[in-house]
């Protein structure tokens, strides 16, 4: 397979002195802005991409590998000592972890969820080398209007399958498109919602949409509603894991990632299901039931090596498709776009270096994470201790910083200022964030590609249907819309579920 | 969970009919402002750049009324939680509405004084609105933090950042 050999060029492109620095500061800068609370991947992703706004792509998409994967794992830090999880995904991990830690074996439980991230993500990145080709010799072959369709379901996937409430997630997912209109229409050259503001006839930035949501947007929240009483940290020692700790988690690790990966690298998927089946499964298998609840290591092993092999997972659509599904795939997309790259079927022919040397990249970072962070835990844990006001000044500083240094203009600020109070309001008023992001990073593709398959079918509103792929994909999509009437029509009685 | 308790307790969220509002005002908006463009279609572009906005102000209206009903019967979002964050406080707008002051402050100065000086105020502001009393300690992090993310970012790594009145010094 050249692919084998595609890959050892990428680690030999990734193992030079300047490029391994690269992947050990991400992996650091990543982790210890993961760590912060408040900050889960990928605020920490869209934080960092502009200080790579001046590197080559492969030196900044090195880095990336590094911060994605020390970004996951400083969120789970947070939510094993703190118990309040920053992450819809690490909710899982913070039920037994957090207890385990109040037990007194917060060591233990960081050391299973090191370990087992670690795990994970390196199964997981070789099912991602194994599985992106094949998508792509599948993606290679769509045209226009399949294009359309799977952007569809992948709009449909993070507004009605994630998130409580589905109108709220339309909301959230029309404002981003709107968002994504504004500026001078690429074929025509109109100016759509621009108010007659030159400054916005480029559009938007993505980078100051995500920064502003996400960043300032929750800075603005929590300072409305900081906590005044101090929130408890406990100490941690040097995470180790004794000789019954092993034998319990590793199935559990295993088990996760199995979980993880397929759910990740569906369009419709996401962490939060598959580490909730985890944590079930193991709950259900463990021969100590009557720890759960009370800090069972099994608890942590399982949902956190779930957590971190669907994150490689949600890589695979990222590249082959250029779907993002989580917010963190959609930063990393971002990621590539603000280098003019567009991630999809042509990427592994047009940039093959860079992609492999990214995947390389990976399964670099994520052993420097591991070696890293069981030695680092007691370090990371302090910066749990930041007084907030620190805290949340700095990420307004780094936030501002950054808007600013996409344009170099203070324009973007005040945009970013906007941005920031919208993202209050929707965090005021439940709309969940990612709707909006996925929609701003998408709508533009999607447009496109409507209108391509509008134009080579002659206007003909066929063209927009297309092919077999697309009708299963629109079937899919019928099945989700539809999926809420199904479900009380099958609904069988059950005890409800405890957790 | 207290913190439930007290949601359930609350009475009924009527200022979510102000985003419903605003979702309809913004679908009017882009309905308008789609309107307005001119009609230019060809055989490449068969359709032009009105449908998709009008589609989406169509939607955005919809998804007002359906918001609208979902209020009308009891729906609520459930507002964020956090590590940092407790509900059981009444939102302090004080304290937001003098942040987006000192973020606009930075906004207007930091082409003039550079992001050392701007970016300094910036944090320092933003740490003593959220409650920082150590004013020397906070003033010092904040002049330690933008000269050493202007040295590393702009100078080491390329962004852009503006050196403004200090120019030539920095």
């Amino acid at each position: 397979m050249g692919d084998l050999t595609n890959l050892l060029d990428g680690f030999a492109n990734v193992v030079t002195p300047t490029n391994l620095l690269l992947a050990l500061v991400g992996v650091i800068v990543g982790t210890a802005v993961g760590v912060l609370p408040g900050i889960g991947p990928a605020m920490t992703v869209a934080l960092l991409l502009p200080i790579t706004f001046g590197m080559g792509p492969t030196q900044a998409l090195i880095m990336f590998a590094g911060i994605f994967y020390g970004g996951m794992y400083g969120g789970s830090t947070t939510s094993i000592l703190l118990n309040t999880p920053g992450e819809s995904s690490s909710v899982v991990t913070a039920i037994e972890g957090n207890r385990m830690a109040k037990a007194g074996r917060a060591a233990q439980a960081l050391a299973t969820a090191a370990i087992g991230s670690f795990v994970a993500g390196t199964i997981g990145t070789l099912l991602l080398v194994l599985v992106t080709p094949v998508v792509v010799t599948f993606a290679i072959s769509l045209g226009p209007p399949d294009y359309l369709a799977m952007i569809v379901l992948a709009f449909i996937a993070v507004t009605a399958v994630l998130g409580s409430s589905r109108v709220r997630g339309f909301a959230a997912l029309l404002l981003g498109l709107v968002i994504g209109v504004i500026g001078i229409d690429k074929v025509t050259g109109q100016q759509r919602l621009t108010l007659g503001m030159p400054l916005l006839a480029d559009g938007i930035d993505v980078v100051v949409v995500a920064v502003g949501i996400f960043a300032v947007g929750e800075a603005l929240w929590v300072a409305a509603h900081l906590r005044r009483v101090k929130s408890q940290v406990i100490p941690v020692g040097q995470p180790w894991l004794s000789r019954q700790d092993w034998r319990r988690s590793w199935k559990p690790w295993l088990r996760g990632t199995a979980l993880g990966f397929p759910f990740g690298a569906l369009p419709v998927g996401g962490a939060e299901i598959p580490t909730f089946l985890s944590y079930v499964t193991e709950r259900k298998l463990t021969k100590h039931p009557e720890e759960f609840g009370r800090g069972a290591i099994e608890g942590v092993a399982g949902p956190e090596a779930a957590n971190n092999a669907s994150a490689a997972g949600t890589l695979v659509p990222m590249l082959a498709i250029g779907l993002p599904t989580n917010a963190t795939a959609a930063m990393m997309l971002l990621a590539f776009q603000s280098y003019g790259i567009q991630p999809g079927p042509l990427l592994f022919q047009r940039e093959s270096t860079l992609v492999w040397t990214l995947i390389a990249s990976l399964f670099v970072g994520n052993l420097l994470l591991l070696v890293l962070n069981l030695p680092l835990a007691p370090a990371w844990a302090k910066l749990l201790r930041i007084p907030r006001p620190y805290l949340y000044a700095g990420i307004l500083f780094f936030a501002s910083m950054g808007a600013y240094a996409v344009n170099a203009q203070p324009f973007d600020l005040f945009l970013l200022a906007i941005l920031g109070l919208l993202g209050f309001g929707m965090r005021r008023f439940g709309l969940p964030v990612l709707p909006l992001i996925v929609g701003v990073i998408l709508g533009p593709i999607a447009e496109r590609q409507g209108r391509m398959a509008l134009q080579l079918s002659g206007g003909d509103a066929s063209g927009l249907i297309g092919g077999p792929v697309s009708f299963v994909v629109y079937a899919l999509v019928a099945l989700i819309l539809i999926w809420p009437l199904l479900r009380k029509v099958v609904a069988r009685p059950r005890e409800p579920s405890r957790v | 969970m207290t913190s439930q308790q007290n949601t359930t307790e609350r009475s009924e969220d009527r200022a979510q009919y102000g985003v419903c509002a605003f979702l309809a005002l913004l679908g009017v908006a882009v309905i308008v402002d789609a309107s307005r463009l001119g009609e230019v279609t060809s055989s490449n572009d068969p359709i032009g750049p009105r449908p998709v906005p009008i589609i989406l102000g169509v939607l955005l209206l919809v998804v007002a009324v359906v918001y609208a009903v979902d209020v009308a019967r009891g729906g609520r979002g459930e507002e964020e939680h956090g590590e940092d964050i407790d509900l059981n406080i009444p939102a302090s707008w004080r304290t937001v509405a003098l942040l987006v002051a000192v973020f606009v402050a930075n906004a207007l100065l930091i082409d003039w004084l550079g992001w050392v000086i701007s970016g300094s105020l910036l944090f320092w502001g933003s740490a003593i609105v959220l409650g920082s009393r150590r004013y020397v300690t906070g003033l010092a992090i904040a002049i330690i933090l933008s000269l050493v993310t202007f040295y590393a970012f702009a100078i080491g790594l390329g962004v852009s950042l503006p050196a403004g009145v200090l120019q030539g010094i920095l």
